[in-house]
């Protein structure tokens, strides 16, 4: 089970296309990223496009007082008239003085304050400075020229790695925002299986932050931190390789990967883990009749294509037809690609029109895809799985593993109900 | 630069998406950064559409920046016309493009494809969502539309709806309906479900219906100078005005044929008895400027309420919106920052708003009932029955939508006669309503509230959260002091008509001069405001 397959993925031919990509920008993370960290405020400096793309994105999150919000430029500061960084400065006075339990600021670029050099960065510097120390003030970008979707959580823990405070104790950090149900299981995990200490990042508040030096060994929780990964890198950490925590082979694995660092035996993980093992499969097995056999098509979102594709081809018996992921991180996604049995074209990047040519030709029982696209597959008879639900839903871990499954299954299973019960309607026009 | 977390419209060229995603034929070329196709979910999951919206775009990452991004806008172009062959492209830039400064326009012009390519300017940096349509439908219109013979028969366009517009759909079945009750021919239905040909031929009307002016004024008045067409300035929305506008296509059209009111039950259910309890019910009216300004008259005249606040969110409709504020005796809000329309609807108190999505967060916020006429609004705004706002069906589905939301008549008596009763107490909320009881301001019996809160829990997505501090610190800064008796006095009044028994006694002992409010301050004051 563990031994990586000859057959494995890794050195597959790797298809690359550039043309249109209906992916959302860097900005989505903030969606989540706000409700994890408590004391954070995500100030986006962008247009009214990007304003409307939150509020597309947070659905109805957008009334519960979030914290986040945009700093919509106007013409007056494009045109030079208002001094754009005295302006920022006023927004963000005003903000912080209604907002006291703001402890983090983030200043999030998009495209339109990347194109004008809107230098954030020195703002930044410049307000935390000013707000120093309650509040300290941080940057990165959601561009969408920058960063797709998932990457906007990469930018913004990258930028939180250089402020950490300097460590020199033996500690894992484990790196990605993770539901708080399900930080707190694999934190109980780790501490049964004696991992100690163990520090996650990003922190729920302030305070929390981690510290990181030479003798931090890290352990991602999600596929898409390569920035993040270097930064702490750079920082004199080291990361523990490791397939992701999706489903319980890939939950085994990655605590095995951990233990071992920390000169644990696997037989420990085995013993320990026997239990929630056991409740992971028999979760599985449900959701698994349901995907035996059939085949999934992955359009490019998220960088968990890869994992999930590892775990649904070994774990439910799926068959992969195509991997499409944004990016492909040979270093990071390895571990996985060994796991997966050759076969599957692989694809990075987009050109959406051909890549949809390749799901009609295919005729895929289940393709995985963005919202803009689920509908009118689903019109053309075609079984959807929408994608963004994969990072709104606690899908890492075993207790977790029967869901992530049965977000796949569920889809196949309405289908087969609506049929059983009326003929099928001739698709609206 | 703006601080805002809600905004009422998107930029300009989601308008512009909307006119291309509502025609046929039509394909539009968007130059915008990856991460802007955002927009197309609004069309597939808010509007539930069966297919991708006609637009490409060309996705520009930071590597491209350098390079060639104008090749990279040519190249979209031609695929998009090889994949689709649409009749006719529009082409426009969003915010980030028009920072970049190619020019979509011009280099579409060069590139000599067999089909109209009609460029769109959208100032994204001054401009919003509707301008967007309205300006792209103006652009479309001009290229295509030419003077033409008139039909033999008495016909019209239909002008305004788009996609994603709020009840569009229903409303152009119902007039058309309407129309072709009184034997006029509805020549071209657009931008929803028009293809570029058809718009070609719109200069054979005799007239145009301007259904929506947020979308097709431009058009509309355009029309009026090239192509002599007159149009209707009257919005068919409530029964007073689709009267008026049978009037005025009588006139237009020369139509003399009778229409048929037999399935118009609006007015009748107004008159019942049972209706009586409407009467006076203070509304707060809030969205797009023809929506609200056809919601208050319907308000005033012809559900007997009584308008307690009106306003818009896009400047575009101030005018006309503040002269019927005026003329109402209310001062007129114009805002598109939706702090002000929570601030405004505290200050009115009102019984009911009547507004958009967001109106109804902050009616569910503060307690009050909200029922939506205008967008934006969420996926269950499209809904699947039939549900026009228009015409004499519209006006029945107004009447229903309104009511709705507030306590029955004789749900209000009893609460009124029974206020201590176990299970009747008014944290329970409105008895059809309980997955949606509003949160109550004040606590009632200590046991009321887990069960208050429980509701809210179940009332949706929303968190359940505590009353705003301002709405509390509101009450300390007011001059009169409540005495503990008249305060306990005022919470036996039910909650629906607490907030204006609150408004009114204070605003009585203000008057007079008064520094605190007993018992006999609330009682001369509900004395002095009957009617
Ligand atoms: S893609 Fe760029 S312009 Fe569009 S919403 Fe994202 S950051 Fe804003
Ligand atoms: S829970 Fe959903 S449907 Fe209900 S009011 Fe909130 S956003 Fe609207």
């Amino acid at each position: 089970m563990t031994a990586p397959t000859p057959t494995g993925c890794r050195d597959a031919p790797v298809l690359k296309e550039r043309g249109q990509r209906e992916v959302f920008c860097g900005l989505t993370g903030i969606i989540w990223l706000h409700r994890k960290m408590q004391d954070a405020f995500f100030l986006v400096v962008g247009s009214r496009t990007c304003a409307h793309l939150l509020q597309s994105a947070a659905g109805v999150m957008i009334f519960a007082e979030p914290r986040f919000g945009t700093a919509i430029l106007e013409e007056k500061d494009l045109a030079g008239m208002a001094d754009a960084q005295a302006e920022l400065d006023r927004e963000v006075a005003r903000l912080l003085d209604r907002r006291h339990d703001i402890r983090r600021l983030f200043l999030v670029g998009s495209c339109p304050s990347e194109v004008i050099k809107l230098d954030i960065g020195k703002a930044a510097e410049r307000l935390s400075a000013a707000h120093a120390p309650h509040v300290q003030v941080l940057n990165y970008s959601g561009s969408g020229i920058e960063t797709t979707f998932t990457e906007g959580e990469d930018a913004c823990l990258a930028a939180m790695v250089p402020v950490l405070s300097e460590s020199d104790r033996k500690e894992l950090l484990l790196v990605g925002a993770l539901p708080d149900v399900v930080e707190d299981q694999t934190l109980g995990l780790l501490d049964a299986i004696g991992v100690t200490p163990v520090r996650c990042l990003p922190a729920r508040r302030a305070a929390e932050a981690p510290g990181v030096g030479s003798k931090t060994v890290f352990a991602l929780t999600q596929p898409f931190l390569g920035e993040t990964s270097a930064a702490l890198v750079r920082r004199g950490a080291r990361r523990i390789a490791a397939p992701f925590p999706f489903g319980a082979e890939g939950t085994t694995l990655w605590l095995k990967a951990v233990a071992a660092e920390f000169g644990i035996a696997p037989e420990v993980v085995d013993r320990v883990t026997a239990a929630p093992r056991a409740r992971a499969a028999k979760a599985v097995s449900g959701a698994a009749e349901t995907l035996r056999g059939k085949r999934i098509f992955f359009m490019p979102d998220s960088q968990l294509e890869i994992p999930l594709a590892r775990f649904l081809t070994r774990e439910c018996g799926m068959q992969a037809i195509e991997i499409g992921t944004p990016y492909l991180h040979t270093a990071i996604h390895g571990p996985e690609l060994d796991l997966i049995e050759a076969g599957p074209r692989l694809s990075e990047g987009q050109d959406v029109d051909l890549q949809l040519d390749r799901v009609r030709a295919a005729r895929p029982d289940l393709t995985v895809c963005g919202l803009g696209l689920a509908n009118p597959l689903e019109a053309e008879g075609l079984a959807t799985k929408w994608a963004i639900e994969l990072v709104f839903t606690p899908i890492h871990f075993y207790e977790q593993a029967g869901d992530l499954a049965a977000l796949f299954a569920r889809p196949l299973r309405r289908r087969a109900l609506l049929d059983r019960r009326a003929p099928r309607l001739e698709a609206a026009e | 630069m703006k601080l805002t977390l809600w905004t009422y419209e998107g930029p300009p060229h989601v308008g512009a998406m909307r006119v291309a995603t509502g025609m046929k034929g039509l394909h539009m070329v968007l130059h915008a950064p990856q991460g802007d196709t955002y927009a197309d979910l609004l069309f597939t999951m808010i509007e539930r559409r069966d297919h991708r919206p006609p637009v490409s775009y060309t996705t520009f990452q930071a590597r491209d920046l350098g390079g060639d991004t104008a090749g990279l806008f040519r190249t979209a172009c031609q695929d998009a016309y090889d994949r689709f062959r649409p009749e006719a492209l529009i082409v426009a830039a969003s915010c980030t493009a028009e920072l970049i400064q190619d020019d979509p326009g011009g280099l579409a012009e060069t590139m000599g494809l067999p089909v109209p390519v009609i460029p769109l300017e959208l100032p994204s940096y001054q401009r919003k969502e509707n301008f967007g349509c309205d300006e792209a439908f103006l652009q479309i219109a001009r290229a295509l539309a030419r003077p033409m013979a008139r039909t033999d028969a008495v016909s019209c366009n239909i002008l305004g709806p788009t996609g994603l517009g709020f009840r569009h759909r229903d409303d152009v079945a119902e007039i058309t309906a309407l129309l072709n009750e009184m034997g006029v021919a509805v020549n071209v239905t657009a931008p929803m479900g028009a293809r570029p040909s058809d718009i070609a031929r719109m200069g054979t009307a005799h007239f145009n219906v301007l259904l929506y002016p947020e979308t097709a004024e431009s058009t509309a008045r355009w029309a009026e100078r090239e192509l002599e067409q007159p149009f209707t300035r009257t919005v068919p929305l409530g029964t007073l005005a689709t009267r008026a506008f049978i009037d005025e296509v009588r006139a237009l059209s020369g139509s003399t044929r009778p229409v048929d009111e037999n399935r118009l039950r609006q007015p009748w259910w107004a008159s019942s008895v049972d209706s009586t309890y409407l009467t006076g019910k203070r509304v707060f009216i809030f969205g797009d400027g023809t929506h609200a300004m056809a919601a208050a008259r319907i308000a005033r005249d012809e559900m007997g309420f009584e308008v307690a606040g009106l306003g818009c969110y896009n400047r575009e409709q101030a005018r006309p919106l503040r002269a019927l504020a005026r003329e109402m005796g209310i001062e007129a809000l114009v805002t598109d920052d939706y702090l002000d329309v929570e601030r405004a609807i505290e200050s009115a108190q009102p019984e009911m708003i009547l507004g958009t999505q967001m109106e109804r967060h902050i009616g569910k916020r503060l307690g009050i009932p909200c029922a939506v006429i205008s967008a934006p609004v969420h996926v269950q705004d499209f809904p699947a029955r039939y549900s026009p706002q228009m015409g004499f069906e519209g006006a029945n589905v107004i009447f229903d939508t309104w009511v709705h939301p507030l306590v029955m008549g004789l749900e209000e008596h009893l609460l009124h006669m029974f206020r201590e009763d176990f299970e009747f107490h008014d944290a329970a909320g409105p008895s059809h309503h309980g997955g949606h009881a509003p949160r109550r301001q004040e606590s009632t019996t200590p046991a009321a509230q887990p069960a208050a809160s429980a509701a809210a829990v179940s009332g949706g997505s929303m968190p359940p959260e505590t009353a705003p501090a301002h709405l509390q610190t509101d009450l300390e800064d007011t001059a009169v002091v409540w005495l503990a008796c008249a305060e306990s006095e005022l919470r036996k009044i039910p909650f629906f008509v607490r907030g204006k028994a609150r408004r009114n006694t204070e605003a009585f002992a203000v008057q007079r001069g008064l520094a605190r409010i007993s018992v006999d301050t609330l009682y001369e004051a509900k004395a002095h405001y009957a009617r």
